[in-house]
């Protein structure tokens, strides 16, 4: 019965063919580590976010006057609507950890090399475009650094000569953050950014399953084939790795629910105390700061404070921070390396990973200050930032230069496991 | 692995404690405890009769907080409602904003969220900062909020009672408003508990039937 109906549906739909070639005959690498968790979990977060995100539209109302009053109806009147609430606000801050994460792992095993680059480029548009519907999901409460950090972030695109102004206003659809840029953000944040989302992650498979998975030793397993013409270190994808992405999925659940139920706001990192109080336009938060995940780049934003060639300080700014993403979609071809794997290159590639590591979550951390106090030891944070902000760019800009310099060590035929 | 869970569970818990206590310097520390229902329901009492004729809770409503509080209906109609009121209605404040203005020279805030705004040791320490000021309207001025157009409420209460009976209603108040910006702390830890030992168990499962899958990949 249950055969016939499969035959039923394969000759009208490819159904088992499908299932085949990309789960069940769809080869990967069989010593994926710690670090090949993200991917899947991206998934899991992005139908966590969808799911609860449809329970909150159900009772939220995009409207000045009741936006804010339907998000405390949501905490307080709706039956579990606090769950969804949390779930969604912890589920936005975790999708960035889980991102960072998987793109880290894309430098370390040099994941974005040939013939990856369209992988990798097409990953970072997911990664824009995740920025922007984290930045549109945060007006949405129209809370008070809702409301200062979108008239902040908006008025970036001010900046821009002679269409700058036009342009900031034709996002805000008014002179200033109003009703209208909240229900126009509302579309986007529930419509136009997940649709985008979707199918660019399912263009990512595709390019994935067409390439393969790099694996943390950064060969091809599919130079090395038995007889039956499947790669010798590769394993199918489902049941091998399908049930330990169960395990990843439990670890990460745990932490999940853990600050869903217990510690919802992070300390202010996941939900902002300012937040907690109405929009209002004539009483500015001490300090507006975007939420930690985009904080690197606002950091960039502000280290630049010199007028430069006749243009101002803030320009600059803007464009430095456009181009701190930009330079992640060049890494194909800013790196020279013979070698994809870290685990295979010498001291001056992984001296400048680690060196760009702490500088980027520097200027994270520092992007949440007031840049004229001083937090860490000698400096002030605007001066730190300057400092972490040289060498955010140099680990690209010099790229081309230390990753061809460098010394390699002989990378094996077979994956190894380490 | 049970180590890694421990790991994390002490952390979310340690940023929560730390979270609780506010963590601004400048303030005097107030000792949160939602568990107590004596002191939240004595809270509550106090809150109507001193503050809710000024301060909204307008997100509260009297029924939800007479439920979590386990205040007995009979006594919610005698002690907070008013005669037109229904046990359903959110608990806002009666004074127009128009008469707000002529009498304080502002509106009195809403304090359903102000625990989480501004946080619990905020209000301890305001509600306990207050002093004699005779160039103020009111005759009262606070060290935390410089001109405050409130007046000190409770002066009459801290005269009559003693140091420790006083402390014990601005505890009260505190941990009530702790309450009311988010009354469902008062069962989300004890859920949340339960959901991590149920995903634990899952995670345990997902372990071994992984290395039973893997055992023969070398």
């Amino acid at each position: 019965m249950i055969a016939k109906l499969r035959l039923w549906i394969d000759q009208r739909y490819p159904m088992t063919k499908v299932w085949e070639e990309h789960l069940s005959k769809y080869y990967a690498p069989k010593n994926f580590n710690f670090w090949y968790f993200f991917g899947s979990l991206a998934v899991v977060v992005l139908v966590i976010q969808i799911i609860t995100g449809i329970f909150l539209t159900m009772h939220y109302k995009p409207d000045t006057e009741m936006a804010f009053a339907s998000v405390e109806h949501i905490m307080r009147d709706v039956s579990w609507g606090w769950l969804m609430r949390y779930m969604h606000s912890t589920g936005a801050s975790l999708f960035f950890v889980v991102i960072y994460l998987h793109m880290f792992r894309g430098l370390l095993y040099g994941s974005y090399h040939k013939p990856r680059e369209l992988l990798w480029i097409i990953g970072m548009i997911i990664y824009l475009a995740l920025m922007a519907e984290s930045f549109f999901g945060y007006l949405l409460p129209w809370g008070n650094m809702s409301y200062w950090g979108a008239q902040v972030i908006i008025s970036l695109f001010a900046a821009i000569p002679f269409i700058g102004e036009g342009l900031a206003e034709w996002i805000r659809g008014d002179f200033v953050v109003s009703d209208a840029t909240l229900t126009r953000f509302f579309a986007f944040h529930v419509i136009l950014v997940p649709l985008l989302i979707l199918g660019l992650v399912f263009v990512h498979l595709v390019a994935l399953h067409h390439t393969g998975s790099n694996n943390p030793d950064g060969i091809e397993i599919k130079k090395q084939k038995d007889e039956k013409g499947r790669p010798k270190d590769g394993i199918p994808f489902h049941p091998y790795y399908t049930v330990k992405d169960l395990f990843g999925v439990g670890i990460f659940l745990l932490i999940f629910f853990g600050i869903s139920f217990i510690a919802p706001e992070m300390d202010g990192w996941f939900l902002e105390r300012a937040n907690f109080e109405p929009a209002n336009a004539l009483q500015t938060p001490p300090d507006i700061i975007p939420l930690w995940y985009l904080t690197p780049y606002y950091s960039i934003l502000r280290a630049v404070t010199y007028p430069l060639f006749g243009v101002d300080a803030k320009l600059w700014g803007v464009l430095s921070m456009g181009l701190a993403i930009l330079l992640f979609f060049l890494l194909p071809w800013l790196d020279r390396s013979p070698v994809r794997s870290i685990r295979y290159r010498g001291w001056m590639f992984k001296t400048a990973l680690a060196i760009f590591s702490i500088a980027f979550v520097l200027l994270g951390y520092l992007g949440t200050k007031n840049p004229q106090a001083v937090d860490l030891i000698l400096f002030t944070n605007v001066r730190w930032a300057q400092i972490c902000y040289f060498l955010y760019f140099a680990f690209f800009l010099l790229m081309p230069i230390y990753s061809k310099l460098d010394s390699t060590k002989p990378v094996p035929d077979r994956v190894t496991f380490k | 692995m049970i180590r890694f869970m421990l790991t994390t569970l002490t952390f979310a818990f340690a940023v929560n404690v730390y979270a609780a206590s506010g963590g601004d310097e400048n303030l005097d520390s107030v000792f949160i405890n939602l568990d107590d229902r004596k002191s939240l329901q004595n809270g509550a009492a106090a809150f109507a009769n001193y503050c809710l004729s000024c301060h909204g809770i307008k997100f509260m409503r009297y029924n939800r907080m007479a439920l979590d509080l386990g205040i007995s209906e009979e006594i919610l109609r005698e002690n907070f409602l008013q005669s037109t009121q229904k046990p359903g209605d959110l608990m806002t404040v009666n004074m127009s904003e128009e008469d707000a203005k002529r009498w304080f020279g502002t509106v009195p805030p809403d304090l359903s969220l102000t625990a989480r705004s501004r946080g619990a040791d905020w209000i301890y320490t305001f509600l306990r900062s207050f002093y004699a000021d005779e160039k103020s309207v009111t005759g009262w001025n606070n060290e935390l909020f410089a001109d405050v157009a409130m007046p000190h409420v409770l002066y009459q209460q801290q005269d009559s009672m003693s140091d420790e009976q006083y402390e014990q209603v601005v505890r009260n108040l505190v941990n009530f408003l702790v309450y009311v910006a988010e009354p469902v702390k008062l069962v989300r830890y004890g859920i949340g508990i339960w959901v991590m030992i149920f995903v634990g168990v899952f995670t345990i499962l997902a372990y071994y039937l992984k290395k039973e899958y893997w055992k023969d990949i070398h």
